[in-house]
């Protein structure tokens, strides 16, 4: 069966006034699957999810999702369908509850308090905690409520930059668990950016290796076992050391 | 005052240089040029005014209001040079608040309609307005610097450039408007204001120097929050270009 596109790029280059960031890149992610993003740090994995969320706009190549390409979009209903988490799990002065209800907010609805409940549960922190100021939030327990902010808006695709990389091991394997549900029971399409092998073959079907602003390869996850490209293959080797 | 009183002034300026130089604090020139300048700009000032009020002509009222607003922009668009722009922005901001207040001042009959009223109130309120725009511009600059990931955050989650400068926008206006709300909480008690003093010193009725010293206030107090609402909600939308993205 042909496997169908949640988010097409056909030759997106991406550049500063000072740097080219992104080299022309051509790939789809699948729909309903988990795809891993890896690469070293600077191969342009962040700036790939700004542009695709439409925080920024390709300097050229077209990004397609169901066919069209999201400059046609509303930039409003473009990232409320495309969701990111990014890793800096930024907090809004005020509580917890302000900063799960934002996305609700933002939209003109109110979070009632048995939402509010299940969604910070569901991303693995006690009821309590809503009415804790963020500034008092560890780094951790910041980024699953930035998580729950994100989810609330429902997006049909989910990207995740780097978001366990200050959890702790338990904390992890919760948010791995609660994105494959979210994955299996509503269809939605995970982008998930890793620096951990580990967690990219455990939860992801697919993956990209970035590096220098391309797609160094791509493929089924198990690519990653033997991959074909040197610079790959050097790549998960050091990482797995 | 006789000029010889006026010359005897200069004494005061002699006291800064003195200790400037005794304690190479090295600001003799700057020292200078101010006095210098002041001198020059009041005494022209002065001639013109007495032109203006022996003509009587509503002409030079005009010209002379428009001089003013010249003036106050081309000092205040420094601060804003990062907002696209600023100089129509404060043009029509510094345009808005004259026609404001003195509408509601002639329109109402709370001065008379002669340059002598009209030209140095329009003076007041148009500086009071420069000086706030440029605190405002500063602190809106600084503010939206600093809060650039949380401007993103609001973008990423599907808000409108509204929502995501909203809070810069406020804590700008917030924080240009409160010296002139709270140097007013102390007025009278730590220092007599400058207009009151002068009318006093002039000979004037002390209680009707302070009924226009209030007058003055309570037209400062709308300068300052008009001011800063209209420079704030002219200037945020050129954070953003056309898909709501963050312009750097």
């Amino acid at each position: 069966m042909k496997q169908q596109a949640a988010i097409t790029l056909q030759d997106v280059v991406y550049e500063t006034e000072k740097n080219k960031i992104i080299h022309g890149i051509t790939g789809m992610f699948t729909k309903g699957k988990i795809t891993a993003i890896i690469g070293p740090s600077g191969a342009g994995k962040t700036t790939l999810f700004r542009l695709c969320n439409g925080l920024l706009s390709p300097s050229d190549g077209n990004i397609l999702i169901d066919g069209e390409d999201i400059l046609t979009f509303d930039p409003v209903n473009l990232r409320r369908r495309v969701g990111i988490v990014l890793q800096q799990a930024t907090m809004l002065e005020g509580s917890v509850r302000d900063n799960v209800a934002l996305s609700l907010q933002l939209a003109g609805k109110e979070l009632k308090q048995d939402e509010a409940e299940r969604i910070i549960q569901e991303v693995g922190l006690e009821a309590e905690i809503l009415d804790r100021k963020s500034r008092d939030l560890s780094g951790g327990q910041k980024q699953k409520v930035s998580i729950a902010r994100t989810l609330l808006n429902e997006p049909e695709i989910l990207l995740l930059d780097e978001i366990t990389s200050s959890l702790d091991r338990v904390s992890k394997q919760d948010i791995e668990n609660l994105m494959r549900r979210i994955n299996s029971e509503y269809g939605t399409t995970i982008i998930w950016i890793t620096h951990n092998l580990e967690q990219a073959k455990s939860v992801a079907d697919e993956v990209w290796v970035m590096m220098n602003g391309t797609i160094a390869e791509a493929g089924p996850i198990d690519i990653l076992d033997h991959p074909e490209n040197d610079a790959v293959k050097h790549f998960v080797m050091e990482e797995e050391k | 005052m006789s000029t010889l009183a006026l010359l005897l002034t200069l004494i005061f300026v002699l006291i800064p240089l003195i200790l400037s130089k005794t304690l190479q604090l090295g600001l003799e020139k700057d020292t200078l040029i101010a006095t210098v300048r002041s001198i020059i700009q009041l005494l022209a000032v002065g001639y013109v005014l007495q032109f203006i009020f022996d003509s009587g002509n509503i002409l030079y009222i005009f010209l002379m209001v428009a001089l003013m607003i010249g003036a106050a922009v081309q000092n205040a668009r420094k601060k804003g040079a990062s907002i696209r722009g600023i100089t129509w922005k404060l043009v029509l901001t510094f345009i808005v608040i004259e026609v404001l207040t003195q509408g509601i001042l002639l329109g109402l009959q709370i001065t008379p309609p002669t340059a002598q009223y009209i030209i140095p109130l329009s003076g007041m309120v148009i500086g009071n307005s420069m000086v706030l725009g440029i605190l405002f511009l500063n602190r809106f600059t600084s503010e939206v610097a600093s809060r650039r990931e949380e401007t993103e955050l609001i973008l990423s989650l599907g808000g409108t450039p509204k929502q995501a400068i909203q809070r810069s926008l406020l804590a700008s206006i917030k924080a240009s408007t409160i010296p002139t709300i709270e140097s007013q909480k102390t007025i009278g008690l730590v220092q007599l204001p400058g207009m009151m003093s002068g009318q006093i010193i002039a000979g004037a009725d002390p209680l009707q120097a302070v009924m226009f010293q209030l007058l003055i206030l309570f037209l400062l107090l709308t300068t300052a929050i008009v001011t800063s609402i209209m420079l704030g909600f002219l200037s945020y939308p050129t954070k953003f270009n056309e898909r709501m993205q963050v312009i750097d």
